[in-house]
């Protein structure tokens, strides 16, 4: 069986102990994926400054530190994974490269990533929510940490 | 005189357009500098204009190339990776703590090394900072630069744009600094809290697993020392009425002696960091749009600019300025704007350094010229939404730019009389 596992920062941990528990021998691909506006951000502030500011472009050194810290996270997921698994790093908008890669895999194992303080539809962020609603494959969910009770669910509105 | 008018008037459109555009990525000055010397041949500008023109903003030029030196020397002794330690350090892996501290380093480092040095060494910095710690970057890199330019109001050396207000008013560095206090405060909580509120989503997710393990980065204590020293000298400078242009360049070039000698950095690269090209573009625009303003623009602008300086004229003032800013680039819209502004005293021209320094804001690109033709050069590159920059920039800068006007009119009725 091949699962994905979308590594993200904050939530990753709980993803790969999830898949350690639940599926200890299937084939492993752990995906990253690198967003293109922080160094379009970077890059458009510095075009606004016009020529000033040493003539280089923060926004390719923004793109060279994220992927230096991105395929770092992925190591980190690998070695807590602790048994070999492929590695993905793609870039561009993030929830439709997770959901095009989800195209291969069996599962997709990804974290909610909204308000965790409550159950409810606000526990996925946008692109989590995207990625959930858009997936061509089967997929779980984890909470990262522990899940709030059902008293975080509001009473039903009176009839 | 009527042809020398349109030719400067398209002289002016064609050096904004290279501007912008960038063939090649050529230098501004190739347009702007013979476009200077024709509006100066065919009678555009008169010798002696171009000439005071000059002599105007030579200060303003030497004093942006001492303080782009003294920032790219600074950064090549460690500061900004010091000021990236201090911020993960202290922020313990919670991303609303790490908001607040890179709001306030972003602040103090546009404050004493300009809006240039913010976008250009902090936020590389900044992501880093935020990937270490293990939180999400995004708040934090769309923070600096939305500080650069908002964070650009506290003094003269913040923002090109400010220290041509300070020499067009003849106002000492110390109350330029006195008198927009308030409206710095007054953007950076409105922007703060623009910014809690739109990634909320963002800040609640605190660190997973993040990487402790970085190399401690000790304080460059030289650099910090004479960073100080020459911030202190700007204050003392100004009350013994020395250009504080001087303090700066001795400050960069104390600066510059030792990271040579210590062989940190080359001459060659020093001389780089003086950018000559851009300080020629600043001085070549400065006379192609003196020639514009005198030659009817000023004329036109009168009828629609406010009249005296009442809250509603300061308002005005400031939606123009964001509005030419946006259109154009702040520092054409700084240079037209400011002689008419300057008439009506203070609160005018200040008002107007709100407009062009927090307008940009309302795009990530400082103009919409400038983010249209971005789109057509990218029309094919899906990578970046653009309404995912936008709706921050709409949401926050209108509300920014009244605060602080407002803030910059009780500024001013409180120590005026100090002017």
């Amino acid at each position: 069986m091949k699962v994905l596992v979308w590594i993200a920062e904050a939530t990753w941990p709980a993803c790969v102990d999830a898949v350690n528990d639940l599926f200890p021998d299937a084939e492993v691909t752990l995906l990253a994926a690198l967003p293109g506006d922080l160094a379009e951000q970077a890059s458009g502030a510095r075009t606004g400054l016009w020529g000033r500011g040493s003539g280089r472009d923060p926004g390719v050194r923004v793109t060279e530190i994220a992927r230096e810290a991105t395929r770092q996270l992925l190591d980190a997921a690998s070695q807590r994974l602790g048994r070999p698994a492929t590695i993905v790093l793609r870039e561009g908008r993030v929830e439709r490269e997770v959901t095009a890669a989800a195209a291969d895999a069996h599962i997709l194992v990804l974290a909610r990533d909204g308000d965790l303080s409550r159950l409810g539809p606000r526990s996925l962020d946008r692109h989590t929510r995207f990625v959930v609603d858009h997936a061509p494959c089967r997929v779980m969910l984890v909470w990262p940490g522990q899940a709030p009770g059902l008293a975080s669910i509001p009473p039903p509105p009176p009839r | 005189m009527a042809g020398a008018e349109i030719l400067a008037a398209v002289l002016l459109v064609a050096v904004l357009v290279f501007a912008v555009v960038r063939p090649r990525g050529l230098p501004e000055a190739v347009v702007a500098v013979p476009a200077a010397l024709l509006v100066l041949v065919t009678g555009g500008i008169g010798w002696d204009g171009a000439l005071q023109e000059t002599g105007q903003l030579l200060p303003v030029v030497g004093f942006l190339a001492a303080v782009l030196v003294l920032s790219e020397l600074c950064a090549r002794d460690g500061l900004f990776e010091w000021a990236g330690q201090f911020m993960g350090r202290r922020s313990r892996g919670q991303p609303q703590r790490l908001l607040v501290l890179v709001f306030a380093v972003a602040a103090v480092t546009t404050t004493v090394l300009s809006l240039d040095a913010t976008v250009v060494l902090l936020t590389p910095v900044v992501f880093a900072t935020a990937a270490r710690v293990g939180v999400r970057p995004r708040p934090h890199v769309y923070a600096c630069t939305h500080i650069a330019n908002g964070g650009s109001l506290l003094l003269p050396v913040s923002n090109l744009t400010n220290l041509l207000a300070m020499s067009a008013l003849g106002i000492g560095f110390v109350q330029f600094g006195l008198v927009m206090l308030l409206p710095w405060l007054a953007v950076l909580v409105v922007e703060y809290l623009a910014f809690r509120w739109y990634f909320a989503g963002d800040l609640r997710l605190a660190a997973g697993a993040g990487d402790g393990s970085a190399d401690d980065v000790p304080l460059p204590r030289f650099s910090a020392a004479v960073l100080a020293l020459t911030l202190a000298g700007f204050v003392v400078a100004s009350f013994v009425h020395v250009e504080v242009a001087w303090v700066a360049a001795v400050g960069a070039l104390v600066l510059a002696v030792r990271a040579v000698a210590v062989r940190q950095v080359r001459v060659r690269e020093v001389a780089g960091a003086l950018n000559l090209p851009f300080l020629a573009f600043v001085l070549a625009l400065g006379i192609v749009v003196k020639a514009v303003v005198d030659n009817g623009l000023a004329d036109l602008m009168r009828h629609i600019v406010p009249g005296d300086d009442s809250l509603l004229a300061l308002l005005g003032w400031a939606a123009l300025a964001a509005v030419l800013a946006n259109l154009v680039n702040n520092l054409p819209a700084v240079l037209i704007l400011l002689p008419l502004a300057v008439g009506g005293g203070v609160g005018p021209a200040l008002a107007v350094l709100i407009g062009v320094n927090v307008g940009p804001n309302l795009t990530y690109v400082g103009s919409l010229a400038t983010l249209l033709w971005r789109r057509i050069v990218h029309a094919h590159d899906h990578e970046a939404p653009l309404m995912e920059f936008t709706w921050l920039g709409l949401l926050a800068t209108p509300v920014a730019i009244v605060a602080a006007v407002l803030a910059l009119w009780g500024s001013v009725q409180l120590f005026g009389g100090a002017l």
